[in-house]
């Protein structure tokens, strides 16, 4: 029981510290802002919240197991906010899209002054 | 047993540290203010995974609590860049 508790353990940090190097790697490699909130955002969170349940099984005490769930909840809470809020300060300060992009919806469609997204174009009214 | 287990959790710091050394280049490098800002919560988030890592290997889990007020932090601060920026804009 020990041995597959430390097992358990052993994996779970790994895992987690890698899936944060992975995030860092694409922070590093990825074109352009709104591509790298991805690794940022999604794999770091998933990271931490490997490595916190592995500290949640390695202590085994509730109030440590409880301050780990806080945090994973907390985590869960903050970084798709964070996320979407740094995306939307980005996109309307005129940060540049990658070459890549195929196709941006929002461009000339948010209005700065009242912050409403206008109608969509004419023609798909019609129709 | 535990000097194996010591060892390995060892080199996970050292990934974590690693993945630091990366979110710092993007910080250094980050084209944009977006971009750093980006750049530091990673930095924040990968706080939290070392001082979580290093509480459970040397076996002190007051560094548990740094954990918490780092999440904590790292969220007021993006959100506090976010309307910095937005706001600059309409000078």
């Amino acid at each position: 029981m020990n041995l597959v508790k430390q097992l358990l353990t052993l994996i779970l940090a790994g895992g987690g510290s890698l899936f944060v190097l992975l995030a860092a790697i694409g922070l590093l490699r990825m074109p352009d802002l709104f591509t790298r909130m991805h690794p940022s955002s999604k794999a770091a969170t998933l990271g931490t919240v490997l490595i916190l349940i592995g500290i949640a099984i390695h202590f085994e005490n509730g109030a440590i197991a409880v301050r780990a769930v806080l945090i994973c909840l907390f985590l869960f809470l903050t970084a798709p906010v964070a996320a979407h809020i740094i995306a939307r300060a980005g996109f309307l300060s005129g940060v540049p899209l990658a070459e890549e992009t195929v196709i941006d919806e929002l461009s000339d469609r948010y209005d700065l002054e009242t912050h409403c997204l206008s109608c969509p174009p004419a023609e798909a009214e019609e129709e | 047993m535990t000097e194996h287990i010591n060892l390995f959790l060892e080199i996970v710091l050292g990934v974590l540290a690693l993945a630091a050394v990366g979110g710092f280049v993007r910080l250094l490098r980050g084209p944009s203010l977006p971009d750093r800002v980006v750049a530091f919560d990673l930095l924040a988030t990968v706080g939290v995974g070392i001082s979580a890592v290093y509480a459970m290997a040397y076996n002190q889990p007051v560094f548990l609590d740094v954990a918490v007020v780092l999440a904590l932090i790292s969220f007021v601060g993006t959100v506090a860049f976010a309307r910095y920026i937005e706001e600059r804009l309409k000078g």
